[in-house]
Order: structure tokens, then sequence, then C-alpha cells
């Protein structure tokens, strides 16, 4: 038997879905998402620079629905990857290691995360009289 | 690099189904994987229907009770059958664990057995640990010193430095935690995974040990410590309920407070 033709045994496939797991992809996931709203961040602060015009189309994407939609989605990523990178320097000073208290804080992360961006949202229409 | 799809070689088909024995009242389904090195065949998944009123209470016993009574080339690894050999760990219902401590009536649906996850598989069951073991060896875990003790008297422990060792030296090196590892899956060539590394901080933080410097030396490396991201599915599955995440912590906190 040529153990080169050995199988992989299956991994993603068969593993069931844990918070341990789930939180720690999206916390990547997040991260590449801020990565990307950044670049576009930047993006509309040049078109803020280059004139009326450009600032007014990006002004006018941002307001479509698919724009509030990729907004609302970002201003999660970045509660969520806050909210987790503070339970990180936890685990970094050696604190919440145990099963129960990772499932504790990992819940909490994501409570606290949809609370501030939907209380953040609440805040942002409400400043504008929108609310 | 991570590939998250399986090779082609290692696809799972569907395979032979071996109904209950007639009359059983009480049973309970195991979809089972198989593969031989002979028959030239993919990985296919068996389906066995177990009657539960002749069967013991966990996964070892029906799976015992598959190879005696119903196909006897079914192959695995077990030893002890109380959870302190580590040989017949496995991947249950979606998680690792040790089939001798694993109850057949805590999993709901049908019981799914598979073998460590993202392991080259020797026959059905049966994942090649050759790796594993080497990167066991590679952590030197034995005790090292270069002062005599006094002789006739054993090396003495404080009951606080004897302490830090608990929740370490029971490990039983099943590989469970290594192996539900998403970091060790993808790159378990060099990452050493929470068992091992586990390992490694049994003799990290024994204070017996005068090899403390040179332990750490070779673990400070962005793959063989680092890989770790504190995902925590290794304390989730280990079936003696350690915390090799802890143990992990443990060395990188060695790593900053040495500087």
């Amino acid at each position: 038997m040529a153990s080169q033709n050995r199988p992989l045994s299956p991994h993603l496939q068969v593993y069931k879905p844990q918070l341990t797991s789930v939180m720690s992809i999206m916390h990547r996931a997040t991260g590449i998402a801020l990565a990307v709203g950044t670049l576009l961040l930047v993006f509309w602060l040049i078109a803020a620079a280059t004139g009326e015009r450009t600032f007014g189309d990006i002004q006018a994407f941002n307001a479509s629905l698919i724009g509030k939609l990729l907004l609302f989605g970002w201003s999660f990523a970045l509660f969520y990857h806050l909210c987790n990178g503070i339970r990180h320097l936890f685990w970094d000073a050696g604190k919440g290691f145990g099963l129960e208290a990772a499932y504790r804080n990992g819940r909490l992360v994501v409570v606290a995360s949809i609370a501030l961006t939907v209380l953040s949202w609440v805040w942002g229409y409400a400043s504008m009289g929108a609310l | 690099m991570a590939e998250f799809t399986l090779p082609a070689n290692s696809k799972i088909r569907e395979g032979k189904t071996w109904p209950a024995p007639e009359g059983a009242k009480n049973t309970k389904t195991f979809r089972i994987y198989r593969w031989n090195g002979d028959d030239g065949k993919t990985p296919q998944v068996d389906t066995y229907e177990v009657d539960m009123d002749d069967c013991g209470p966990m996964v070892l016993d029906a799976v015992i009770k598959i190879k005696n009574e119903v196909d006897s080339t079914l192959t695995f690894r077990r030893s002890c059958r109380e959870g302190v050999c580590g040989s017949c760990a496995m991947n249950i219902d979606g998680t690792n664990t040790l089939a001798c401590t694993k109850y057949i009536d805590d999993v709901k649906d049908d019981v799914k057995v598979y073998p460590l996850p993202h392991m080259p598989v020797v026959k059905d069951l049966v994942p090649d640990l050759t790796q594993v073991y080497a990167q066991y060896r590679s952590i030197e875990p034995w005790l090292k010193s270069d002062t005599q003790p006094t002789p006739g008297k054993e090396r003495l422990q404080s009951p606080e430095e004897r302490k830090k060792l608990d929740g370490m030296w029971e490990c039983i090196l099943c590989f469970c935690c290594s192996t539900s590892c998403p970091s060790y899956w993808w790159n378990g060539d060099r990452y050493l995974g929470p068992a091992i590394l586990l390992q490694a901080n049994r003799w990290i933080q024994d204070s017996r040990d005068e090899a403390t410097g040179e332990r750490l030396d070779e673990l400070e490396d962005p793959f063989r410590l680092y890989r770790c991201h504190t995902i925590m599915n290794c304390t989730k599955t280990c079936p003696k309920d350690l915390n090799p995440a802890k143990a992990i912590g443990e060395i990188k906190q060695a790593m900053v407070a040495r500087r």
C-alpha cells in the first residue's frame, strides 16, 4: 500500500461549526471587510477633495439601499472586530481561557457588537433628525 | 496553504447498508467512514443498523459489536476502553472525542463516525500519526537538567510548583485537540498544534527542568507556536477536559516575560 495514495480524512466537511471556530473565522472575515472598507473610505475622502460632482455621486451611492447595506455591514464588522479584539487582548493577558468563560465572553462580544451597531445607526439617524 | 476541499482521492461516496437483525425493535443507525488501500476505490460511508437492546452504551461498544458480528473488516484502534489510553480517538457526531467515553444516547441523530480530521488515513478509522509523533519528539519531552540531584534524593518540588503541572500531565496524547484545530489543518506541517504545545508547556512549567530557555527558543517561530490564533476548538473538544488553549497562552506569556 503506497502511503502517498492515502486519502485525507474529511475536516471542514464533517466538523461541527461551534461558537469557538465560527467567532474566530468571523474575526478574520470582518478584518478583511474592514481592510476593503478602509480603501473605500479613502476613495470617499479623495472624492470629497476632487469636487462637488464626484462627491455627490459617491454620496448618492452611499444613500442607496445597497450603499446603506454595505455601510451597515461595515459598521457591524468594525464593532465585532473591536469587541472580539478586546477579547483577544484578555486572552493575551492570560485571562478568560476557561471553556465556560470563553463561551460567556464570546456571547457577550456578539451581543455587544450587534447592540453597538444598532445604537450607532439610531444615533446617526437621530442626529440627522430623521427619527 | 489552506485547501478547503478534499483532494479527488479523498472524496467520500455512499457505501453499503447493513440492516438491523430481524426482530430488533430498538435500533440506532451508525454511519462509518471506510477506506482500504486494497480495492483502489475512494472512501465511502457505510451504514450499519445496530440493535441497541443488545449493545453497550458507548460508541466504542457499537463499533466493536459491528466488527464482531457484522463486518469484521472494520478497522479502528482501541485498547483500554476507559479513556486513559487515547487509542479510540475519532470524529463522532461532528467533534473529536474518545469512542469509549462517548455515550451513544448523547447523539440525537444517526451516529456519524469519521477518522480524526485532516489526517492521512491508513485504513477506515485509523489515521497515520507519524507526523504528530515526530512533532512530539521534536519538543524533547523529557526532563533536561545539568545539575545532579543530591545522591539518594529526589528532585524536590514544592506543592505550588507541582500544582503548575496539573491539567497537563493528564494528557493522554489522543490528538483530538490537534486534529480539531483549523490552524493545524492548514499548517500542520510546520505548526506544532495544541497537543504538542501543551506537552511543551508541561516541561516549560516544570520547576525541575533547566532547559526552559532552549525550549522557548525552539518555539519562538511564526509557525511552531504562533499559528495558534486562540480559536479554542482544542479546549472545546478535549475528552479529558484539559485546556490546551490556556497552555499555549502560558507559553506566549513566557515568551514575553523573558524579554
